[in-house]
């Protein structure tokens, strides 16, 4: 194991675990408002200290660390429901007008920038956290489509596809039972990176009003609302923050630590 | 190189074509009808109906569209419902701040990004090489939006260095506007230097294992003569395509950072405009965005083929 892997799975799952214990127990009511300890910096009582209505930092961004996993895993759930399919599909006839109609399709939606997307369904449906799950993960379906797609498409030369082929499997079942196999390691490398660049979308989407909503409590919100009160108190703006940070750089650490650790030919190269 | 562009400037038209369809019929589904929103509740029906035909809403929705296309066309972007004024004027005055400010980010970046990629590539694997990339791994982690608060907070309220946010236009001179977007400009420009750095860095360490860098050392250069003249040159094409994509989500990333420093760009602009239901220019700022994606897709396709003839037969 590398050493950026057990870095990274260990803020990763520090940051899991808080979102998971939130739902049990969170040193406070993370909406409880109590006006006479607002602003307060961090301290005994208030570990984080509390925002301008009083409440509990700490418990928020326990609580918001769910809202930033449950919407980043979502997303990159989409992308890999929809998008690997299309990619399986696409090399598997490759060069077929198929192939052509599904990355053509895939150019298209990778011209429209999460926020974009975001901007669109929120002038429709208004604003929202599954805007965001579905903004982030629409923009996820050409990746993950294209990187199946590449990464298949040589695969196809092999010969244990054509071994496959021979004894008369399909091609939706060569797909599955050889090439997905074959690929589940780059999937879930490139699944950590989409992760992490979905935590950093639904912060940039709830800071500027298109993600989740009040009460909800979210990261990317805190640091919207703690904006103004910059000046005079910046650790509503620090923590949050801080708390991005961490769990991007954790997701993206284990996401080059799998890559190493995965890739036999990289562990051959070192050794 | 004729038949290429032909083709590739086939597809373009096709995917401008598709994604306005796709624009104008997702925003066509929105709820609410906007004679009614801009009239009010209380607004008589003879009134609303009227409002209709002004707008030409009482058209079918394929003459709308095909008026909208052709519009744009024309430079024409139709009528802000709220404010009454052609949306082509309206959004050239936030492109005057938003572009600049891409622009700005994109100098930036890259003249953070080139040297710090080849320095961390000419000492890979030493200490130089593992700051620059602890460095980059931070900046990836960082959002945008945040660092331009810890900007403001330091360079703005603590230093009194910049203005904390707001725009003084281009009529009180060049040096005074482009003081005005520095914070947003560094802000949006991080997190795309730290990729570009490590972009730059995996390239030219993939040409630094090539032949011809093999004999360009054997001719008696020295390793930092053969980087500077036959590395780096080389390496520029992939780094190139990643600058290329990069203004667009620059252009896009901006409307996030605008909201920090209340910028009045494009992002305000199609904020306001989502509020305030003015669907026509949230659409007309959608698709520019969606269409300056496309362009600059389209542009680095062609500067590739022309650099690399190779390219040019693999579509």
């Amino acid at each position: 194991m590398t050493r950026n892997l057990i870095i990274g799975a260990t803020l990763s799952s520090l940051v899991l675990l808080a979102a998971l214990v939130s739902f049990v127990w969170t040193p406070f009511d993370h909406a409880a408002m109590n006006i006479p300890d607002k602003l307060q910096t961090p301290n005994v009582t208030h570990w984080l200290g509390t925002d301008h209505f009083g409440r509990d930092i700490f418990s928020m961004i326990m609580v918001g660390a769910r809202t930033s996993i449950a919407v980043a895993l979502v997303a990159v759930g989409i992308g890999i429901s929809i998008g690997v399919p299309l990619g399986l599909t696409a090399a598997a006839r490759s060069g077929s007008w198929l192939d052509e109609l599904i990355m053509r399709g895939n150019d298209l939606v990778f011209a429209f920038p999460s926020l974009v997307i975001a901007i669109l369904i929120t002038a429709i449906f208004g604003a929202g956290a599954v805007n965001a799950i579905i903004a982030i993960g629409i923009f996820n379906i050409p990746v993950f489509a294209r990187i199946t797609r590449g990464a298949s498409l040589s695969l196809w030369q092999r010969e244990f596809i054509l071994a496959a082929r021979v004894s008369g499997k399909g091609l939706a079942r060569i797909s599955a039972e050889h090439i997905l196999p074959n690929i589940a390691n780059l999937l879930i490398v490139q699944g950590t990176i989409q992760f992490s660049l979905g935590i950093l979308a639904e912060a940039g989407l709830s800071y500027v009003g298109l993600g989740a909503q009040p009460p909800t409590p979210s990261w990317g919100r805190m640091l919207a609302d703690a904006q103004t009160m910059v000046s005079f108190a910046p650790h509503l703006a620090l923590i949050p923050g801080s708390a991005i940070i961490v769990t991007v750089l954790g997701l993206n650490l284990m996401g080059d630590g799998l890559r190493d650790w995965l890739d036999p030919k990289l562990r051959v190269a070192r050794t | 190189m004729i038949r290429y562009s032909l083709k590739r400037l086939l597809s373009l038209i096709l995917s401008l074509a598709v994604a306005s369809l796709v624009i104008f019929f997702v925003i066509e589904v929105a709820p609410g009808d906007p004679a009614s929103f801009m009239l009010g509740i209380n607004a008589q029906p003879d009134t609303v109906a009227a409002l209709r035909t002004e707008l030409g809403l009482d058209q079918s929705k394929f003459a709308r569209y095909a008026d909208w296309v052709t519009g744009m066309l024309r430079g024409d972007f139709g009528t802000s419902y709220t404010y009454r004024t052609p949306v082509a004027g309206m959004i050239s005055d936030r492109l005057w701040v938003s572009l600049p400010l891409a622009l700005y980010a994109l100098i930036l970046s890259t003249l953070i990004a080139f040297p710090a990629g080849i320095y961390a590539a000419a000492r890979r694997g030493k200490g130089g090489d593992m700051a620059v990339m602890g460095a980059t791994q931070l900046g990836v982690a960082v959002p945008n939006f945040w660092f331009a608060m810890m900007l403001v907070l330091i360079f703005a309220i603590n230093l009194r260095w910049f203005n904390a946010g707001g725009f003084v236009g281009w009529d009180s001179g060049l040096w005074t506007g482009l003081h005005s977007l520095t914070l947003p400009a560094i802000s949006l420009a991080l997190p795309q230097a730290a990729i570009l750095a490590r972009v730059m860095r995996s390239a030219l360490l993939d040409i630094l294992g090539e032949d011809f860098m093999r004999t360009a050392r054997a001719k008696g250069l020295s390793r930092r003569q053969a980087l500077w003249r036959h590395g780096v040159r080389n390496a520029l094409i992939p780094v190139l395509t990643i600058i290329g994509l990069q203004f667009s989500f620059l252009l896009a990333g901006a409307i996030i950072i605008e909201q920090v420093f209340y910028l009045p760009g494009l992002g305000r602009l199609v904020f306001q405009a989502i509020s305030a239901r003015d669907l026509i220019v949230v659409e007309s700022v959608v698709m520019l965005l969606v269409f300056s994606v496309i362009m600059v897709n389209f542009l680095v396709d062609l500067a590739y083929a022309a650099v690399d003839p190779r390219l040019r037969s693999r579509t």
